[in-house]
């Protein structure tokens, strides 16, 4: 009798197994196809720092979060203009996994940059507008109605308010990367790049390009764009080899963003350490030269300008 | 054969929930544990970066750090480890900075005068104990920066 139930026993065993593989993957919303037209030599930047690259260990590329990027663009004496935030009608035209990706970065940055200039009650709205991108791509309480209560509690607490900013977008992030969505994770870190890059180039205006420390600021994102390449490229394909539709897509449409970039010159000396035994504060001091022509600038600022505009649609 | 089946049906339940299980132990160490050393005007770049690391297994992390920013670097290992040990390399592959010789400390504070991209060499090493596996455990990688 148990060896005719011998290949019942071993497909249900099977069938079961493959359930539960399927549990733990559903939840990615990866989609796939075999085949892209994407030439990769064109795409990968050689780049020092990343010579040795150990593919036998944990690698992790770290893109400025949306956070970090409002920071940046505002230590740089960059003003504020709501004219250039994504619009809050816009929320519910974000249906797809991947423009809810996007645009959960593009709204973060929104909010970072609002909060830094206390506008409270834009960074209360662009919070719900985060919000629903979160629930739209099932992150399970990334971002809840006690954030916003939190928010409105802590108007006039930057710190509280820089904090709460930075909890939701860790909770968004390590709720993607523990559930096997890495690639989802990764294409709202660049909508949140793209948003900091797109507003800090409109700052700049019309204003010299000589001397302007935004613009060097936005000259010195073609080192975290050779990590979007890296991180687009190390989620371009899942465990079992498929390519993710939604990365290649991102990364064909960056060609152009890395043909600007390829006209801008950032170079470096050789890293002096100046530690300080009083503040525990290492100085790493070293010269940099950023070689960018107005031309070059422009064309950054039409390509950026481009993609951030399919981004919002 | 039914009990191999049971036995196989045990074990494959088993890693899926002891899977989950780190996974969520990782995220809870990196948010309660790690997180609470950006302190001192630090605030966390919101960004996530930790895995479950065994002995003599290392990581690594690129970044782009920005011109006059201060940056504080945190990375810690879960109790189940021993001290983590971290290095600080730039693009001339020069160490800035390496914990072994600090007592093995979790944080290290920098601000720069040129913006860089570096790399943060991550190695769990192995323990003196008297196991005869390896120990397994979360590694979380932070970075902190202070409003100017």
């Amino acid at each position: 009798m148990q060896s005719n139930n011998f290949p019942l026993n071993i497909i249900r065993y099977i069938v079961i197994c493959s359930l539960l593989v399927l549990f733990t993957s559903c939840k990615s919303d990866k989609t796939k196809h075999k085949s892209s037209e994407l030439n990769l030599e064109d795409f990968i930047t050689e780049d020092d720092i990343f010579d040795d690259v150990n593919q036998a260990k944990k690698i992790f590329y770290s893109l400025p979060s949306p956070l970090e990027t409002a920071m940046l663009i505002k230590s740089a004496g960059a003003d504020y203009d709501e004219e250039l935030l994504n619009s809050l009608d816009n929320v519910d035209k974000y249906t797809t996994n991947m423009s809810m990706a996007l645009n959960l970065g593009i709204y973060t940055t929104d909010l970072s940059f609002a909060s830094l200039f206390d506008q409270t009650q834009t960074s209360i709205n662009y919070m719900e507008a985060a919000k629903k991108m979160a629930e739209g791509l099932d992150i399970v309480d990334a971002i809840n109605n006690e954030t916003i209560k939190r928010l409105e509690q802590n108007l006039n607490n930057r710190d509280i308010i820089m904090d709460i900013i930075s909890e939701t977008f860790l909770n968004s992030s390590s709720y993607l990367k523990e559930n096997d969505r890495q690639a989802v994770a990764a294409i709202v870190l660049v909508g949140g790049w793209i948003e900091g890059l797109y507003i800090a180039t409109q700052l700049v205006g019309n204003k010299s390009i000589e001397n302007n420390k935004l613009v060097d600021r936005i000259s010195e994102q073609k080192l975290s764009f050779n990590i979007v390449q890296r991180m687009l490229e190390e989620n371009r394909k899942d465990e079992s080899g498929e390519e993710d539709e939604d990365i290649v897509d991102l990364m064909v449409q960056l060609k152009e963003l890395k043909n600007s970039f390829d006209k801008v010159k950032v170079e470096t000396s050789e890293i002096k350490i100046e530690p300080n035994n009083e503040t525990n504060v290492t100085t790493l001091k070293s010269q940099s030269k950023i070689t960018i022509t107005p031309e070059a600038f422009n064309e950054l600022k039409e390509n950026v300008r481009i993609l951030r505009t399919n981004f919002i649609q | 054969m039914k009990k191999l089946l049971r036995f196989l049906f045990i074990v494959t339940i088993f890693a899926f929930t002891a899977s989950l299980y780190l996974s969520a132990q990782c995220k809870g160490f990196a948010k309660k544990i790690c997180k609470t050393e950006l302190n001192e005007g630090y605030i966390h770049d919101g960004n996530y970066h930790a895995a479950i690391l065994t002995e003599g297994e290392e990581a690594e992390l690129y970044k782009t750090f920005y011109s006059g920013q201060d940056y504080r670097i945190v990375i810690c290992g879960s109790n189940a480890l021993p001290d983590v040990e971290f290095q600080i390399i730039d693009a001339y592959k020069n160490i800035l900075y390496d914990n072994r010789q600090h007592n093995l400390i979790r944080i290290w504070d920098f601000r720069l005068e040129s913006s860089q991209q570096l790399k943060i060499a991550v190695k769990v090493p192995v323990g003196k104990g008297d196991s005869e596996y390896p120990a397994s455990g979360c590694v979380a990688i932070m970075f902190g920066f202070r409003e100017k």
